[in-house]
């Protein structure tokens, strides 16, 4: 059953990641409190999938620590994950979220219950019997948003969710992103995109090269960046 | 006998439902879909795990089932012989020359084939579900009943490449079989010998069950194959 004390905030203190002796993220220290909708921004291979991949613990620190605020290891999650290209389950759209639910230890009425909530919420009911992997590409990440959703997470993490979207997808899913963030789910996703980041972050982490080199309130750094790094890439200069 | 009049009686044999020829294609069907059973039960499971498993010697493992779907049934045979041949460790079970005989013959054959075609659909699978499976908290060994569901289609169509090397193989089954008349003679024997013997009708009634059969296997992995495609999309 959950747990009444919240997992957030989210502590990351001076965690980093190498691979192949080399080191891909730097020892970045910052918090997640309850709330909001926080983007990581930066170039490509600034290290923004590895971070969340650090923060949701399919990856492991190579040092440093992520901390949750209860005192779990991260392992009773509830943070849920969506990936840049959605995952889909070779089954039917209903199927994809009652295995997430079955895998959280959810019993079988509970997980019909549940499953049918998602569907409702984010509008595939309809799709409910059909082979997920038939879905479009929106209506797939969408499937993975309800799916994530359906697990109640406290932290939805994004990874480039839109980055394979054609814009009319993406629209839908930044509005789903701000319904998300409305019903009280704190969203952290990371972003290439200067414009989906605008319309959506209430705070930025600008990554660049493994390294955290800014994290401030999206209006102030929309209206001037504290970096050089983080200038140059709103000036459309800075390229990896 | 001509050919014409050969391929006649053939016919009339697998028409006529004869009931010698009727008992060697049910022992046949019998021995084999029981050795397929046998292995998918062992197989698909260990060919998971194997998939998922890093260990040392995995690599050596691997290289050995690889070669191991090559085993020539004669050889595969030769082994079980010796295990349960009168002064053979298993002697005791008195095995040698019946059914019993034959199906752990053919499950020795059928093994290697379930195994390494496992491990390589659940690998590939495991692969592209990682991430998520890992996010829900699927890791490891608990991934395997997901992976082994969501391979269903790929993995009929291992089983039924181990079903078609069982059912055409001669080897094994007539060295721990013995070829005895209405006890363990199976098509393969049965053609083997009644090819010598000169009896070719009931050779080629036989040969043209055991054609239709694979046909059948064919036309069923390609039907899974198709209904796995709707799946994967």
């Amino acid at each position: 059953m959950l747990s009444t004390t919240s997992i957030l905030p989210l502590t990351v203190e001076a965690a980093a990641f190498s691979g192949d002796g080399k080191l891909l993220v730097e020892p970045n220290s910052f918090v997640i409190p309850a709330g909001g909708l926080t983007v990581l921004l930066g170039p490509n291979g600034a290290g923004k999938s590895l971070t969340l991949r650090l923060c949701h613990g399919l990856l492991t620190p190579s040092r440093g620590a992520v901390r949750w605020a209860d005192g779990a290891d991260g392992r009773a999650k509830r943070h849920a994950m969506v990936f840049q290209k959605p995952i889909m389950l070779r089954r039917s759209v209903e199927a994809n979220i009652t295995h997430a639910l079955a895998a959280a230890g959810a019993n079988g009425a509970e997980r019909k219950v549940r499953a049918a909530q998602a569907l409702d919420r984010f509008g595939l009911a309809e799709r409910a019997g059909q082979p997920a992997r038939l879905l479009s590409g929106g209506e797939q990440q969408r499937l993975a948003i309800a799916r994530a959703w359906a697990l109640r997470p406290e932290l939805l993490f994004l990874d480039e969710p839109t980055s394979q979207l054609d814009p009319a997808a993406t629209r839908q899913i930044e509005e789903l992103l701000s319904g998300l963030v409305a019903e009280g789910i704190t969203v952290m996703m990371s972003t290439h995109d200067l414009g989906q980041a605008r319309r959506l972050a209430d705070r930025v982490l600008f990554l660049h090269r493994g390294r955290l080199v800014e994290d401030t309130p999206a209006r102030d750094f929309f209206a001037g960046p504290l970096s050089a790094e983080a200038r140059a890439f709103l000036a459309g200069e800075l390229l990896w | 006998m001509d050919v014409g009049a050969i391929f006649q009686a053939a016919f009339a044999l697998v028409v006529g439902l004869d009931p010698g020829f009727l008992g060697i294609v049910f022992l046949s069907l019998r021995v084999t879909l029981t050795a397929v059973l046998i292995a998918a039960l062992i197989g698909l499971p260990l060919g998971a795990a194997l998939a998922l498993a890093r260990f040392p010697g995995r690599a050596a493992i691997i290289v050995c089932l690889n070669a191991l779907m090559g085993l020539p049934p004669v050889v595969a045979g030769l082994a079980v012989f010796l295990l349960l041949s009168r002064s053979g460790p298993l002697g005791p079970l008195g095995l040698l020359f019946t059914p019993t005989a034959m199906i752990i013959a053919q499950v020795i054959l059928v093994l290697p084939i379930v195994i390494a075609l496992t491990r390589q659909v659940i690998e590939d699978l495991w692969s592209e579900y990682r991430d998520h499976l890992r996010s829900v908290g699927l890791d490891g060994l608990r991934a395997i009943p997901t992976l082994l569901f969501d391979g269903r289609f790929a993995l009929a169509t291992a089983l039924l490449a181990g079903f078609g090397r069982a059912s055409a193989e001669v080897g094994a089954v007539l060295i721990v079989g013995g070829n005895i008349a209405g006890y363990t003679r199976t098509m393969t024997t049965a053609i083997t010998l009644e090819t010598s013997k000169g009896d070719l009708p009931l050779a080629l009634g036989l040969g043209l069950v055991l054609l239709s059969l694979t046909l059948a296997i064919n036309a069923i992995a390609f039907g899974a194959s198709r209904i796995g495609a709707r799946y994967a999309g």
